[in-house]
């Protein structure tokens, strides 16, 4: 079964966004007269099955987030189909959604309550959450007492205690010190042993080819490659490489 | 994996919302809708001293204003002019609250509709029932100086949960237009907010509708404010039950600006992510 499904998916933006409605009244209400398009992603087409691990890779404003946020249903296609099945939890940005004036604890219901699960079932996780997070002391405490890291601990902790099926990691592998992203890297080994659908996007390429079974490369918008993890990364590794070899040569000396 | 039922989510470019998924959505997201209210409630007063109190602190002062300056210019046409002017202010400044909270609420949850996919209209929904417990406690006020001022408190009180229904889909009506439209045009909120206290002085709160001119009156008929502030002081403070044809015309109100509301806000929400 597939558990996410995108078909000819674009998402475009305008180059130049009316902002205000006095701006629109001034230009007439012609307000997409002149406009040319930016494309984050452009016709793209792809299957995720149910307990696959897939990484996605590739250079800054590639797609890589929107990709993401397409699959979680955040952002609408401006062309194409997306479907998903089943639950998605969306883990995008650390502490999405946290709250600085309630406490740890609060957060923690509050956030749970934002991937769509109970108080009820969020208490019976809270335990769980307060001794990974291992912020114990403090968890009364208002979330505007944290430190940053502590927050990471926090919102990490929320985001994979809860059991979705479908699991999307944007570039959270690289927060908190070493020991905290060993702790993070075998919770995400565990969801990925455990048959959930795990799709991460990272620049950390060592660690997604340990964990992946297949691999998605975007450049502008478009997928240049999609199979085998370690082929792909090996493809990109090297485009890397050699564009960064370009630049050395081109360097002035 | 899949022992409970499989849901199968579709995004589909350029559809709009649909009613019916909108409300299924949201009956999914009950818990949220319960914390966002409760964050609205408590966040808004934690760093004060005062806390809740300001909630009932509002009207109290406010109305000590409009009671030293109007009340011996209306007295003599309403009695009791404290009761006259805040049973339909408990209703205005719900009115005016509710909207200008609900267009700021997608600029603060806008961090959070990057990121996780709730329904829409969710922010507003919470925002109009936040404002109704607020409603509740200016109540809770208002029927306190009722008590202490030795005003006439009516059996036709009964009336008023349906009077506070109809107002409340009033305000969820053109809270949902005026999110989807301030979403779209930033500038929008600001006009809106300079618009609120002149709507207020064309809607008969402060004062009587007998000093209007009989020239005039059509003009306060034409505002749509004046019915459904005058559904809610006529129980509390005439004691009679709203006139059919005022009930009438403010229940048709009400299911007009959600109609239009809506149909503004399922057609623009899509576009919403491109102006967070």
């Amino acid at each position: 079964m597939n558990v996410i499904e995108l078909q000819n998916v674009s998402v475009r933006y305008r180059e130049k966004r009316i902002r205000s409605l006095k701006e629109a009244v001034i230009r007439g209400f012609n307000i997409h007269a002149h406009d040319g398009f930016f494309y984050a992603m452009r016709d793209v087409s792809l299957e995720i099955h149910e307990g696959e691990a897939v990484g996605i890779v590739g250079p800054n404003g590639a797609g890589k987030s929107t990709l993401l946020r397409v699959a979680a249903g955040i952002i609408p296609p401006s062309a194409g189909v997306a479907i998903s099945r089943g639950p998605v939890a969306p883990v995008l940005e650390l502490g999405t959604g946290f709250e600085a004036e309630l406490s740890g604890r609060e957060n923690i219901f509050f956030n749970g309550a934002l991937l769509g699960f109970s108080r009820a079932y969020m208490r019976s996780r809270a335990d769980d959450i307060i001794a990974f997070s291992g912020i114990e002391t403090f968890i009364d405490a208002p979330l505007r007492t944290y430190s940053s890291g502590m927050v990471a601990r926090l919102a990490f902790a929320v985001a994979t205690a809860v059991e979705a099926e479908t699991i999307l990691l944007d570039e959270i592998l690289a927060v908190g010190d070493a020991t905290f992203r060993r702790q993070c890297n075998e919770r995400i080994e565990r969801f990925v042993g455990s048959g959930a659908t795990v799709v991460v996007v990272s620049h950390d390429l060592d660690s997604l080819e340990s964990l992946c079974t297949r691999a998605l490369w975007l450049a502008k918008g478009e997928v240049i490659a999609d199979g085998d993890a370690f082929d792909v990364i090996a493809r990109y590794k090297a485009s890397v490489a050699e564009r960064q070899q370009l630049r050395l040569e081109r360097l002035p000396l | 994996m899949s022992s409970i039922p499989l849901i199968e989510r579709r995004t589909v470019a350029g559809r709009p919302l649909r009613w019916a998924d909108e409300a299924r959505d949201i009956r999914e997201h009950a818990g949220l809708l319960y914390e966002l209210v409760h964050r609205d409630l408590t966040v808004r007063y934690k760093r004060s001293v005062l806390g809740f109190l300001w909630t009932m602190l509002h009207p109290l002062l406010l109305m000590l204003i409009f009671v030293v300056v109007f009340s011996t210019m209306f007295r003599a046409r309403a009695p009791h002019y404290e009761t006259y002017f805040l049973s339909a202010y408990v209703a205005w400044n719900f009115f005016a609250q509710t909207t200008v909270n609900a267009m700021a609420s997608v600029a603060w949850n806008g961090p959070l509709m990057k990121r996780v996919r709730v329904p829409p209209s969710i922010f507003t929904l919470s925002i109009v029932i936040s404002g109704l417990v607020n409603l509740l406690l200016s109540l809770i006020v208002l029927f306190t100086i009722i008590a202490a001022t030795g005003a006439p408190i009516h059996a036709t009180l009964w009336f008023l949960p349906v009077s506070l229904l109809i107002v409340g889909v009033f305000t969820f009506g053109v809270a949902l237009a005026l999110t989807a439209i301030s979403t779209i045009f930033a500038d929008v909120r600001e006009m809106v907010q300079a618009g609120m206290p002149a709507l207020m002085y064309l809607t008969p709160i402060i004062y009587p509708i007998s000093i209007v001119p009989d020239r005039f009156r059509w003009l306060v008929r034409l505002n749509p404010l004046a019915y459904i502030v005058e559904i809610v002081r006529d129980p509390i403070y005439y004691g009679i039950l709203p006139s059919p044809t005022t009930l009438k015309l403010a229940i048709m109100i009400a299911i007009g600006a959600l109609t239009i509301g809506w149909m503004i806000f399922r057609h623009l929400a899509p576009r919403f992510h491109a102006h967070l």
